[in-house]
């Protein structure tokens, strides 16, 4: 059992087209370690779910792909990201350009407190995307109309996004996201705070996104790992035991910790 | 028996009572405190509770009457030509009472006044004597009482707590009657003063020199109490206070919670603090001493006539003053914006900047507008820095390099010293005391329902 896990460990973390890869990536949160020698390819234009119990470090993992990390005291990295080929944490990458091309959405929904154009509008007038009022409308109206939102409020583009419902306010900022043009959307739980009606728009949503964007979520339902997404990773306790195409590691897993989280005997 | 003894007796009497109300009750438990409705404490409490406060509500009822009651005795037995004439009766209970204190040996005065302060004595030496007597038997009637009503089953628990909420009832009320006792004093003279000068001379008169002539063969202006120039004045220096406080406040603010390291900012914030616990009269001599002459030695070399109290001498130093204020309160509503909103605009890739101004800053204005207007308030109520450096002439100016006065500083100089208190010019400080504790209110309740605004918005 010890020889497929360890076969496990090393097999096919890698992709033909990865859009993004991680290798050897340690974290500290000061002097905790939380991530090991996590090596994980991100495919072009796919889903991957990451998935695993809590504290496992799939969030961890999540947020050095944005380097959002940098945001919090007393983290450091080890090993290598890389974004088409390029090292991230390189000292000549300008991390607000890269987060630019790295898309989040939270948790929590957190729509700023303005209107729901301005939340939209937010990202391409702080990087300058648009030179005149028309264009900038029309970001906003295209992403909206992808976010799946625009139906619900083009009436109401000058209300506060706080009143929106919370199904809402998160397709609001995968929007603002998108309203960037990003290459890649990092997503972190997006439909935990969500009820079901709500989740299952966002789950369409995703499946719809996949097609113009490389697409990273973590979740703790692995219903909608299934449903969502081409490639599953299961995380245990900051090292990535098992990655592959998610039918196979929900109908066939090699490594047996991920046949025991994905049946329910632990996590 | 003196009062702090009495106090001292009812308090061991007190202790006394829990003890043996606590001891009643375990002793009832029969060793299981599950037997008794509530915890031992509780009874203890209960008794102590029954044994010392109908005892100190006496005291307070007792000292409320004992003066009148004695004095109408001592007044039944005076002279009939002595009750009649109320100037001779005071004068008659003033010689009574030094006499009863045991001194009056110089006073020249007939037996029955000598008589009569005697009786005042042995009146007051009995009255005291009964006090202790009364209250002492009243706290042990308490605590008899109640410790005999001591059960199993007595709800000691929710006695104490109705006992307890009584307490704060009465200390709130305290709080909130004296404020409304401030308000009508101020009132009633108020009225006093308009009922001598024309409410709409004072409220809209653009004249203030208040110098009335005292006695009738004195020489001196008529008098004249419109209060513009003194409101003037007070905003002019407000406003420059806020010109310095508002920006240097509100950056720092910034500073401190979003850009300083952690540590450099357990230094400088409390280093910050310290200027709100400089005394306002420390400000005060700074801003006569040291600024003022310094605008006005600077302004000559500009060629600038700046008087040596001047308006912005005092603006600048409550500025100053005003500035922790303004940087903890505003320091305070951004950090309590969400980090998930932050985060959601460094995901965006806004920098730090960018997210401040356009993000934390726009979230916490209402707290921050909040902020700045109790700021104001404190700006326009402070007194001793421009008693020392705005000047006194009541001048109708905006120029901040002339010497204007504050309301605050009209309502100071006008009672102090020798005055007549029911001329117009004394009763015109409790019209400006009015005016200018409408005003402040009007900002505190405004700013206090800014700040409750924001308050719903993230909960």
């Amino acid at each position: 059992m010890a020889a497929v896990s360890q076969s496990a460990m090393t097999a096919e973390p890698s992709v033909e087209k990865p859009k993004m890869t991680a290798r050897k990536l340690d974290l500290f949160y000061s002097d905790n370690q939380a991530l090991y020698e996590v090596n994980l390819d991100i495919p072009e234009q796919q889903v991957t779910a990451l998935i695993g119990p809590s504290g496992c470090g799939k969030s961890t993992f999540l947020r050095c792909l944005n380097r959002m990390n940098d945001t919090i005291d007393g983290v450091t990295i080890k090993g290598d990201v890389t974004l088409d080929g390029r090292d991230i944490y390189d000292k000549r990458i300008d991390v607000v350009q890269l987060r630019a091309r790295i898309g989040m959405v939270f948790q929590k929904p957190n729509p700023f407190p303005k209107t729901i154009y301005d939340n939209v509008a937010y990202g391409p007038r702080i990087h300058g995307l648009v030179n005149s009022r028309d264009e900038l409308d029309e970001i906003v109206m295209t992403s909206l109309e992808r976010a799946g939102l625009l139906k619900e409020v083009k009436d109401r583009l000058q209300s506060p996004a706080t009143g929106l419902s919370g199904g809402q306010q998160q397709r609001l900022c995968i929007a603002r996201a998108v309203a960037v043009s990003p290459e890649v959307i990092l997503m972190d739980e997006p439909c935990s705070a969500l009820d079901p009606i709500a989740t299952a728009k966002v789950e369409e949503l995703i499946d719809e996104l996949r097609s113009n964007y490389t697409i990273v979520i973590v979740t703790h339902s692995m219903q909608q790992a299934a449903r969502v997404s081409q490639r599953t990773a299961f995380f245990h306790l900051g090292k990535l035991v098992e990655v592959g195409e998610t039918d196979q590691i929900f109908t066939n897993p090699k490594d047996e910790r991920t046949k025991g989280y994905i049946t329910g005997r632990f996590g | 028996m003196s009062l702090s003894f009495l106090l001292l007796a009812v308090a061991a009497l007190c202790a006394l009572s829990f003890y043996f109300g606590r001891q009643r009750a375990v002793a009832l438990s029969g060793g299981r405190h599950s037997n008794l409705h509530s915890l031992p404490v509780h009874y203890g409490a209960y008794t102590a509770a029954w044994c010392g406060l109908p005892a100190l509500f006496l005291l307070l009822i007792w000292y409320m009457f004992q003066g009148s009651v004695i004095e109408a005795l001592i007044v039944s037995d005076l002279p009939q030509e002595v009750i009649g004439d109320s100037g001779r009766l005071s004068l008659a209970l003033n010689s009574i009472s030094q006499i009863a204190a045991g001194g009056g040996e110089h006073l020249t005065v007939s037996p029955e006044i000598v008589d009569a302060g005697r009786r005042l004595a042995n009146l007051q030496t009995i009255a005291n004597a009964a006090l202790v007597v009364v209250m002492l038997s009243v706290a042990l009637a308490g605590l008899v009482l109640s410790y005999r009503r001591i059960e199993a089953d007595m709800r000691a628990r929710n006695n104490v707590e109705r006992i307890s909420r009584a307490i704060m009832i009465v200390c709130s009320a305290i709080a909130i009657l004296s404020t409304v006792g401030i308000v009508f004093s101020l009132m009633f003279e108020t009225l006093h003063f308009f009922s001598k000068i024309n409410p709409l001379d004072f409220l809209f008169g653009l004249e203030w020199s208040p110098q009335t002539a005292i006695r009738a063969d004195q020489v001196a202006s008529e008098g004249a109490f419109g209060m513009i120039p003194l409101f003037v004045g007070t905003l002019l220096i407000t406003l420059i206070a806020m010109c310095v406080a508002v920006p240097v406040g509100l950056f720092s603010a910034i500073y401190m919670g979003e850009y300083a390291a952690p540590k450099f900012r357990a230094v400088a914030k409390p280093a910050l603090e310290i200027l709100a616990g400089v005394p306002t009269v420390v400000y005060g001599f700074f801003a006569a001493l040291t600024v003022a002459p310094f605008l006005r030695d600077n302004g000559a070399i500009l060629g600038l006539d700046v008087s040596s109290e001047s308006a912005l001498a005092a603006g600048l130093v409550m500025g100053i003053m005003i500035i922790p204020f303004v940087s903890s309160l505003s320091d305070d509503v951004m950090s309590q914006v969400p980090k998930s909103l932050r985060d959601g605009s460094y995901a965006l890739g806004a920098t730090k900047s960018e997210t401040i101004r356009q993000v934390i800053f726009p979230a916490a204005l209402p707290g921050i507008v909040g902020a700045v207007l109790l700021a104001v308030s404190r700006a326009i109520g402070e007194t001793m820095i421009v008693v020392m450096a705005a000047g006194l002439a009541a001048n109708m100016t905006v120029n901040p390099l002339q010497a204007v006065t504050t309301v605050t500083v009209q309502i100071v100089t006008l009672l102090v010293g020798d005055q007549e208190f029911d001329s117009a010019k004394t009763l015109s400080a409790f019209a400006l005391g009015l005016v200018l504790f409408l005003v402040t209110l009007g900002l505190n309740v405004f700013a206090l329902k800014v700040v409750q605004k924001y308050r719903e918005k993230y909960d």
